[in-house]
């Protein structure tokens, strides 16, 4: 992992004076090409990293520097041309009037050369599977068409910080997978660093690191397989394991003795192959 | 309640460039009583369908029986407003909604409006709260300062204070915690048992469909692709791949093992200990079909 690209130091942040604290105390790094899943149950703070990432909120106490610039009203624009941001619900973040206008804004707004810009969003509507529908009115589209173009907004301006806040909450599975993948090859081409706020274990498996929020404070940084080592701690969190890691623990309360936490099905088909072999 | 669509078919803005036909001659049963999971990806027409449920739509050709209602295109249906007191639909993000001063005046709404007098309303009101176990204090609060998970169990009480025989969910756990979600489920499969309701629930969580329904029908393409028990029809593994659906994680699980050791292992409904204990055995070299 090379540098730090975002760095929360002492993050304190509550809506109101006379509010409870949403987060108290949040410190963490993020490294350049770093792909980290924040986790936690509704509540636990994650929208509100999401939203303090790119200056939409400004914390109390403690900073926030995105490769090394502090995030305050006066460095708002550069954050954003370095952190690009998809939300949950795409009805909330569309102003084209058609799905070209659309994902082209952010270009026109970075000033793009014209054939550059078509070149972007070409390519960017492609990775999303929505290049037959350049001139589709947006609110035509089912939600996980819009999501998917609004998705394709933020590739477009390859910015170098990718944040996904539940961006495939309201997609299908299919369209769950897809964008995941689409979301993993962009960050292999681009070299972008990803976090992605989620409720979906199997998204979480993905991630190089996980970071899990329970009342506001971090309570666990750690690889995706750590973590769900923790399996009765997150219960109590109100939080789940993914299915492989519940047969893992079950099978391990039977005897088979697992060398490595297996996270997805092929490493746990492996590791029960090679205990069947050794038996 | 006993709905049966015969060759319906909708279409959005016929004779129009924006002409979209959602629907393509669909014909299903669903018997009283019963718990239907109905799955498709976007854009498969599920919306369509539910929309027909409590008559906010008419089909373009075909009829839609609800009961002893019946939808066709001919002409506007004379009881509609019976027809909706007893379908009641959550929509999406229900707690959007909402829109009282307090949760009781917004969970009373509903009743009020098909005109159950005011004794009963609060009657039914205490019902439904205690239905989706939220407390008594929270009646006098105003709905948006509750959390979005008590925000979205008032939409629903709401729905439930009508008493509806039919429960349409569309997506209800969409944007909860895997507690949340978990409890929201659960929460409705119980009502399901004691009020008898029948029950219609659009998801793309096979896992949901899988541990709730009693019948699956997949949609694609605005038509009835397949239909079944869940445990048939999620084990045609290689139908739901032509259409991309995947098939709940352990059926998939299952099928990986069985093509790894070439065992005869299937699903019928074993808990994720039960499977350890099956697959602890056929590891071991324990299994009998070796």
């Amino acid at each position: 992992m090379g540098k730090n690209v975002m760095k929360f130091q002492n993050v304190w942040f509550r809506y109101g004076e006379d509010l409870p604290w949403v987060l108290q105390d949040v410190s963490f790094e993020i490294s350049a090409s770093e792909w980290v899943a924040v986790i936690g149950h509704n509540g636990s703070g994650k929208s509100t990293i999401a939203k303090l990432m790119n200056g939409l909120l400004f914390p109390q106490k403690g900073n926030i520097l995105i490769n090394g610039l502090e995030v305050n009203e006066e460095t708002i624009w550069d954050v954003r041309k370095q952190v690009g941001m998809v939300f949950q619900n795409p009805d909330n973040q569309f102003v084209g009037t058609t799905v070209r206008d659309d994902v082209a804004f952010g270009l026109e707004n970075r000033g793009i050369p014209r054939e550059e810009m078509i070149r972007r969003l070409k390519s960017s509507l492609a990775a999303v599977r929505m290049e037959d529908y350049e001139l589709q009115e947006p609110h035509r589209l089912s939600g996980g068409q819009k999501q998917r173009v609004a998705i394709a907004g933020v590739l477009a301006v390859s910015p170098q910080i990718i944040i996904l806040d539940e961006a495939t909450a309201m997609l299908d599975p299919n369209g769950r997978k897809e964008i995941m993948q689409t979301v993993k090859t962009v960050k292999e081409r681009d070299d972008v660093s990803l976090v992605t706020i989620t409720h979906d274990l199997n998204e979480v498996t993905l991630a190089d690191r996980v970071l899990v929020m329970n009342e506001g404070k971090v309570w666990m940084e750690a690889p995706p397989k750590n973590v769900f080592a923790k399996r009765d701690e997150l219960k109590e969190i109100g939080l789940d394991i993914p299915f492989v890691t519940k047969l893992a623990a079950e099978l391990t309360d039977r005897n088979i003795f697992l060398k490595t936490e297996p996270l997805n099905h092929d490493e746990l088909l492996e590791e029960l192959w090679r205990f069947h072999l050794n038996r | 309640m006993e709905i049966s669509f015969k060759q319906v078919s909708y279409t959005y803005q016929p004779n129009t460039p924006f002409e979209h036909r959602a629907i393509n001659d669909l014909s299903m049963d669903i018997s009283s009583g019963s718990f239907t999971a109905i799955i498709g990806h976007t854009g498969s027409g599920k919306s369509t369908l539910i929309q027909h449920l409590n008559g906010l739509l008419r089909p373009s050709s075909g009829k839609v029986n609800i009961g002893s209602y019946q939808l066709h295109a001919e002409a506007k249906l004379k009881g509609i407003k019976e027809l909706r007191s007893k379908v009641g639909i959550v929509f999406q993000y229900p707690e959007h909604q909402l829109f009282e001063e307090t949760v009781f005046k917004d969970i009373a709404f509903g009743p009020s409006n098909f005109g159950v007098d005011r004794e009963e309303v609060g009657g039914r009101v205490d019902q439904a709260l205690q239905a989706v176990q939220l407390p008594e204090e929270l009646l006098d609060r105003s709905p948006f300062e509750l959390s979005g998970g008590q925000m979205r169990r008032v939409a629903i009480a709401g729905v439930l204070a009508v008493q509806p025989e039919l429960l349409v969910l569309d997506e209800p756990t969409a944007g909860l915690d895997p507690k949340g979600q978990k409890e929201m489920m659960n929460m409705f499969h119980q009502l399901h048992k004691q009020k008898g309701l029948t029950t219609i629930l659009v998801t793309h969580s096979m896992e949901d469909a899988l541990a709730y329904a009693d019948h699956v029908i997949i949609l694609n393409k605005g038509e009835k692709y397949l239909e079944g028990k869940p445990e048939d029809v999620f084990t045609r593994q290689q139908d739901l791949q032509k259409v991309q659906l995947d098939v709940p994680e352990v059926i998939q699980f299952i099928t990986n093992v069985k093509d790894r050791f070439q065992v005869d292992l299937s699903y019928h409904g074993q808990t994720i200990k039960e499977l350890a204990e099956e697959l602890a055995a056929i590891v071991k070299g324990e299994n009998r079909y070796e």
